[in-house]
């Protein structure tokens, strides 16, 4: 018999000499990730341990980014509690006052800490992003934290594994959010629960790194724990540009055992949403095109890159946002904007009538920047649409690629991109 | 942990997300009881004061899906749920509740199983839910003993310090 990828992962990082589904094994973390749950719950539970140290402060990589800038003054003294503990366990790769940044999921792997072959957790549920890879990358809570700061270990049950074979090519309108939508309302928001998600085949490799990380973002909507994409020549020119550190790619055995196979040709992906108040609440553009909306935001750790803001940029260049509908833009890194202001992209969001933020995960979790009131309908390139998610408990989420979002602000409505692409 | 629990059934339905459970709204509040005042809000606005009348949560397909927010276990603790029994738990959740200290129990049930306000008698070392009020069984498959041992240790936190000290 032979391993996935998330066997050989686990097993390099046990002391194991074999490993099979379903077992608990303790394991070696690579690299640990937090954000304001620091201020949360973190420090709360790490002071009962009653020790003065970190395992390693040089693999923990703490970022401020839900309250970014603090908008009430709870997440102002959040982020004071956050920054005291970084502080004192003199953490290396502290960006508590950085709040330029931008959001821990593109900046972490921007910064080359997201390498083949490693073992990452994350103190949020979207950490399975790094997937995109080619490492084993999952959130988990405070006190698995807490356990990951004392001992750089934590407990794991190895999970079974799902191949999903992408052949063919995306049609024009058609973007990666579409694809993960479509497989996320397929096998529905409990169809991989606890399963390690394999994307291989010549379509995975037609993705962009930014449309992977999409993809990677969203497999845990259908309850996955990891989502890995196979290495190739695209992730190794991104990596040179990243990093020097030595990192080993990892592909499956031939022999290794899958749960389940799911085959989709891209070809045959159409632009869809995913209705209120489910990521797994999937329908084709056609079945929702004309609800009016009162808002469309562009941002987040799914979908707030370049190739997400290059798209919107096609399709709004030279018109104007809908008079009754706000459209809110926020890169998903402080480099992206950059890259988006030399590009002339933001002038084009500006001139069309969007707000442009700074980076931050503000109006996905209802935090700031563009809450919605009551019975509100945005349409949005977030990853969640649960009720009261983005505000009001009456507010309604449509989840949606980044063209059909742009394309939705400038009609006013849920609008199909291929119109204009 | 592994003698009887007894308590009142509350029922709810499939996909109860971490967002259901504590709103985005509550989650800079830094005194865990105000916090746990909105538990559910959304759902049930009479939740946290009703607490003694169904302390045992009965959940669908799903329970606890979406954000790591551990808070989500934790406003539980804090009200004094006694376990959670639910068609199928989202992987987080179901980490942070044992870390936590909180059984989670995997079990098909349906209507007839269970109504809101039934006493129930747990029982994790036989792998059996006693419903008093029913008089009916309902048997479930026992926590692996890697995880009886970390409930046996209120949560890993408590199992850590020990670990340490020794």
């Amino acid at each position: 018999m032979g391993y996935t990828i998330a066997e050989k992962i686990l097993l390099d990082h046990s002391n194991l000499k074999e490993i099979s589904p379903g077992q608990f094994i303790d394991c070696n973390i690579d690299f640990i990730m937090v954000h304001e749950q620091l201020g949360g719950r973190i420090h709360k539970e790490y002071e009962k341990l009653g020790i003065d140290y970190v395992w390693d402060p040089d693999k923990i990589f703490f970022i401020l980014d839900h309250w970014v800038p603090a908008p009430t003054i709870s997440a102002a003294q959040m982020h004071q509690d956050c920054r005291k503990f970084a502080e004192k366990y003199k953490f290396i790769h502290n960006f508590g006052y950085q709040l330029d940044k931008g959001i821990c999921h593109q900046v972490l792997p921007e910064m080359g800490f997201s390498r083949p072959g490693m073992l990452i957790v994350g103190s949020d549920s979207h950490t399975t992003t790094y997937g995109a890879f080619n490492n084993l990358a999952t959130g988990i809570g405070a006190t698995d934290v807490s356990v990951v700061f004392a001992t750089g270990k934590l407990w794991f049950r190895v999970p079974e594994s799902f191949k999903i074979i992408m052949s063919g090519e995306f049609n024009k309108g058609v973007m990666s959010k579409d694809f993960i939508l479509t497989l996320i309302g397929n096998i529905s928001t409990k169809g991989a629960i606890y399963k390690s998600l394999e994307f291989h085949g010549q379509g995975a490799k037609t993705l962009s790194i930014d449309g992977r990380m999409t993809v990677s973002n969203m497999v845990v909507e259908a309850g996955a724990k990891f989502g890995i994409f196979l290495p190739d020549k695209k992730l190794e020119t991104w990596l040179a540009k990243r990093t020097k550190e030595p990192y080993k790619l990892i592909t499956p055995d031939k022999e290794s055992v899958y749960e389940k196979i799911l085959e989709y040709n891209l070809s045959e992906i159409t632009p869809v949403v995913a209705k209120p108040s489910n990521p797994g609440n999937l329908a084709r553009i056609e079945e929702v095109e004309g609800i009016e909306i009162d808002q469309a935001f562009l941002g987040r750790c799914s979908n707030g890159r370049m190739e997400d803001l290059q798209i919107a940029a096609k399709i709004i260049k030279g018109n104007s946002v809908d008079p009754k509908t706000r459209l809110i833009i926020i890169p998903a890194s402080k480099e992206i904007y950059k890259e988006a202001l030399q590009e002339g992209l933001i002038e084009i969001f500006i001139n069309a009538g969007a707000a442009v933020g700074n980076s931050t995960c503000g109006p996905c979790i209802g935090g700031h920047l563009g809450v919605l009131g009551s019975e509100e309908i945005c349409i949005s390139s977030t990853n969640r649409n649960f009720k009261g998610r983005m505000g009001h408990p009456t507010s309604e989420v449509y989840l949606a690629s980044p063209a059909t979002v742009a394309y939705s602000a400038l009609k006013g409505k849920i609008s199909d991109p291929r119109e204009v692409l | 942990m592994l003698e009887k629990i007894d308590g009142f059934a509350y029922i709810l339905g499939d996909d109860i997300n971490t967002d259901d459970i504590v709103p985005s709204h509550t989650l800079t509040m830094r005194d865990t009881h105000e916090m746990a005042k909105c538990t559910l809000e959304f759902i049930d606005p009479h939740f946290a004061k009703n607490i003694d009348q169904g302390n045992i949560i009965i959940a669908g397909e799903n329970f606890g899906t979406g954000s790591s927010r551990e808070e989500a276990v934790n406003v539980f603790k804090v009200l004094g749920i006694k376990a959670i029994i639910a068609k199928s738990f989202a992987r987080i959740y179901f980490r942070n509740l044992i870390n936590l200290g909180i059984p989670g129990i995997t079990v098909n049930w349906n209507e007839k199983t269970f109504s809101k306000g039934d006493n129930l008698e747990i029982s994790l070392k036989e792998g059996l839910i006693f419903n008093k009020t029913k008089s009916s069984k309902l048997e479930f498959e026992k926590l692996p003993k890697f995880l009886t041992k970390i409930l046996e240790d209120g949560g890993i936190l408590n199992q850590l310090k020990k670990n340490l000290e020794n």
